[in-house]
Parts: structure tokens; sequence; C-alpha cells
């Protein structure tokens, strides 16, 4: 179906003569899914870039007012869908949060360590699909190389490769395979061994830089005024992992660094998803021997209610920060569930940090802010 | 800043706010009228420095509308929420996209999803909804569309 578009409607900056309007998207390789920008180019300058949501928008604070609390977490892996594990950790978290459930220690390593390796998995994608927005077709065969053990992994324990739901209140849904930690170890050594690759392929090449350095500079100030987290946020010298900041489960015992940049440019937004990998991988290595033993769910009743009152949480994704907020009537159903998104917060500042740049940079920038529309759209 | 801090440190910008503290953080709630000059001090003032807005939504009581922005600073991580209650027929709030620019997309989906009047918002347009949209706001609790509506 075709969507009527008033494209110029955005007051402030009305196009001049001699200005040309382009669509980029809805479907466009470069916008990773359906996204539709209106850019109004004075030559090549971009003057204004205006995003067009709602192409794959479903409602899903709306659906999840008429679900269980155990069932609304299902439709949440289909948020952010490469993070699908850790939108399921949020959700997961503020219901136990509710009900004040003491997750058995077992599940919380267990979530921890999903979370991890869903976060390596999301930055290969990013990573492949970025060098090949630029215009590097082998580093994504590379990638998915790497990303296709995670997702057997996956596949082994929770029984899917991309959307998970694998947790449940309480816990997990069921126990690791017998062969976890033997295949995560497998990773490690597959992973060590072919890392170097991404940086000789892709970070050390100069052509990649070139097109990466004082491209889209972010200002720490404007980061924090655009609620830009994660990645985006940390490019700019901005802390903001809620690991750190407000640690849940067990962060708060493991040793990692939180990454930090200072260029604020699309390279320092690059380096820190390359460096929070070596940081997953880190975590996974303290955690994939010490898994303690006992249960992998708390008992909860078959029929969750919470009490009346509001909870939030707040989890650190691979794109940013996730808020989840549930008011409770006291049903069985949430009264009203808001998610706060990280993609749609970094794409806010696309248009700030694209004005005045050339369109040829514009790939670069909606690269590294590393969007995912379905997160955004929700 | 602990909570009770913050209780007193609020109650002198604006004494005609009123406090709970059944959630996680403090709640202060705050008339519409008002919300303006608030905003800009827990913005401004440098021993609060709310600099970040990180969630921002609103939601149908039925018999009325509360808008609900958590706020957080980046500087000393104390958190608070403010809520503000709207009129259900006729919603009308002073928009803080010029303090926190993060607020513009997020008031633009409020706009929509709820039908919140935005006064002085830069580019106040429907974002997510088609455009020529008709009709009630899909997040209202009153919302009925028979054609996209899969009742669960």
């Amino acid at each position: 179906m075709y969507r009527q578009t008033d494209i110029i409607s955005d007051s402030r900056i009305s196009p001049q003569e001699g200005d040309l309007v382009i669509n980029v998207g809805p479907q466009h390789p470069a916008t990773h899914g359906v996204l539709h920008l209106v850019i109004t180019l004075n030559g090549e300058t971009i003057k204004k870039v205006e995003p067009h949501l709602g192409y794959i928008h479903r409602s899903i604070e709306k659906m999840c007012e008429s679900l269980t609390y155990r069932q609304f977490i299902y439709v949440t892996s289909r948020m952010d869908y490469l993070s699908a594990h850790i939108n399921n950790h949020a959700c997961a978290l503020c219901v136990e949060k509710g009900l004040q459930v003491e997750v058995p220690a077992r599940a919380q390593v267990i979530r921890v360590l999903m979370d991890e390796l869903t976060r390596i998995a999301s930055h290969e994608l990013w990573w492949g699909a970025m060098a090949m927005d630029l215009g590097a077709f082998t580093p994504f065969f590379h990638a998915f190389r790497e990303r296709e053990t995670i997702n057997d992994i996956m596949e082994e324990t929770c029984g899917a490769r991309l959307t998970m739901n694998y947790m449940v209140p309480g816990g997990v849904m069921q126990d690791l395979h017998p062969d976890f930690q033997k295949r995560v170890k497998e990773f490690i050594q597959l992973y060590k061994r072919k890392i170097h690759e991404y940086d000789e392929l892709v970070t050390d090449n100069i052509i990649f830089q070139n097109r990466m350095k004082s491209v889209g500079y972010l200002s720490p100030e404007d980061a924090i005024s655009y609620g830009c987290t994660g990645p985006t946020a940390r490019g700019s010298s901005v802390s903001s992992d809620i690991r750190k900041l407000y640690p849940y489960e067990i962060y708060d015992k493991l040793e990692f660094d939180e990454v930090l940049e200072t260029g604020g440019d699309s390279f320092a937004r690059y380096m820190i998803r390359i460096r929070e990998m070596h940081e997953s991988i880190r975590i996974i290595e303290q955690l994939i021997d010490n898994i303690p033993e006992g249960d992998f769910q708390a008992k909860t009743k078959a029929v969750l209610k919470l009490p009346k009152g509001e909870f939030y949480t707040r989890v650190e994704t691979a794109r940013g920060e996730l808020g989840v907020y549930i008011v409770s009537e006291g049903g069985t159903t949430p009264y009203r569930i808001k998610f706060r998104s990280p993609g749609f917060s970094n794409l806010s500042v696309l248009d700030h940090i694209a004005r005045g740049s050339k369109i040829g940079d514009l790939v670069a920038m909606m690269g590294t802010l590393d969007l995912v529309i379905p997160d955004i759209d929700r | 800043m602990t909570k009770e801090e913050l209780k007193i440190k609020i109650a002198e910008l604006l004494p005609a706010a009123t406090f709970d503290e059944t959630g996680e953080w403090l709640n202060v709630h705050a008339d519409a009228k008002d919300w303006l000059t608030l905003a800009q001090q827990l913005c401004n003032d440098p021993s609060l420095s709310f600099d970040y807005l990180f969630c921002l939504t609103c939601i149908d009581w039925k018999t009325h509308l509360s808008m609900v922005y958590h706020l957080s600073s980046t500087k000393y991580r104390h958190n608070i929420v403010v809520k503000s209650k709207l009129d259900t027929h006729q919603p009308e709030i002073e928009t803080v996209s010029f303090i926190w620019r993060t607020a513009e997309f997020h008031e633009r989906e409020v706009y929509e999803m709820f039908g919140v009047n935005f006064l002085n918002h830069p580019d106040l347009r429907l974002l997510i909804l088609p455009d020529g949209w008709e009709g009630k706001n899909p997040l209202r609790k009153d919302f009925e569309d028979p054609v996209n509506m899969i009742k669960l």
C-alpha cells in the first residue's frame, strides 16, 4: 500500500528554490529495514533529515495491555530482534520487581551469559552490515561466520536462533544444554583466533578510516540532551552503561570496563562496539566455568498478579538503555506498559548530526547509530 | 541527593507540588500550568541538574490523562518522576523540547497516541501514524478499530 506523505512538512526549514528533496527508503538496503528518510539537499549538502516512521508499527504497547505477565515477554523479542534476550530480560526483571521474587544464582549467571553472547552476536551483525553499507562486502561473511556459532549455541539451549523467548519471570525457561559450556569455550577460541581479521580488514584500513573520522560529530552535551545511550553516547565520552551505573543481576560482581571514547565521531562509535565485544568475552570467560548448581527457575504462581503500583527497570541492550515501565492495577495484565527503546532516541539525533554534511556520509552516520527499525517503531 | 533532600529542594522551588514515595523513585505531582517553570529549574539548578530525560509517556486513566516524565542527572545520578494530570477532552501541556531535545520525538509520539496537545512544540505532527489519520488516538483506552485491531 502506498502511504501518502506530506513530504515538506517541517516548517522550520522549508526547501528553497534549487534544493532537492529525496526519499531514502522505506525499502533501501542501507536503512536496514523499513526506515523512511526524507532528505532535503542543497547540492550534495544535507539541509535536513526527516524520519517518517511507522511502517512496521505493531503497537506492541497496546498489545501487551491484553496479555498476561507471562505472555507479554514473548512479544518483546520482536522489538529489537538482535537483542531479543536482553529485551526479555528487562521485562522479566520488571515483573520480578513487582512480585519481589528472588532469582536463583544459577539463573542469574545463565541470564548474564546469554545477554553477553547476544551482545556479541548483535555487534557482529552490525559490524558486517555497516562495512557492507560502506561498500565492503567481505566483512559480512566474516562476521556471520562467528555469529553463526552463537546462533547454534542459542538454538541448542533455547530452541530458537533469533527470537529466543528464554527468560521467564523467576529465571529461565529450561536448563542449559549439556554441551553449552563446551560450545561456548569453542566459540571463545574461535573468536580469539579470528578477531584480528576484523582489525586488519576494516579498522586499520585507511579508506575506511577516512570515511569514518570526523563524520557525524556528536558533542557530549547534545548526546545527553537527545537522550542518546549505549555506544552512541559512549562514543562522545558520556558514561551511560546501565550495567555499571545501576547494576542488575550479578554485574556488580564482575570485572569489566565501561568502554569510553572521546572522539564523538563515527569512528569513535565504531571503536566502542569493537572494544565492547572484547569486554563481553571477558565477562563470559569469568562465568563459563563458574555456573553455580541449583534451580534455574524460582517457584512462582501459575497466574501472576502484580500489586497495584508502578515498576520501572532499565537494562543495557546492545544499542543502549532499554526501559520497561509497567503500570499495574493489581490484575493479571498490565494497565499500561511503555518501552523506552534506545533506537528511538538515537534516531532523533540523526537530523542534528547530519546537517551540513555530505549525502555520502549519511550512510556512515546511520551505520554507526546502529538503528534497528522494529525497535524504533515498536 | 537522597529522596528526602530532593523533596525539600523541590518543595522550595514549587510549593504547590505534592509528593508520594510509593515507587522506586520520588514522585512529584505538579500542575500542568507549573510544569514549564519547574522543568527549567530542575534542569538548570546546579544542585539538581536533571539533564537527562530518559522516559516521557502518558497514561490514560479514563477519568483523566497523566503525563509521566522520568528524569535523571548524569552528574549526581539521582532520579525523579514528575507527573501531571491533564483533562481527557482537552489535554494541553507546555512542551519541554527546548530543555531536553529528546522530548521533541517523544512528545510527537504522545501527541498522536494520546491526543495531548503540546503548546509551543516546534514541529507537532504525526510521527508513527500515517498522515491523514483520522479518528481516535490508538493508545487511549476507548480506542476501537474493527479493521486493524486483533482482539487477543
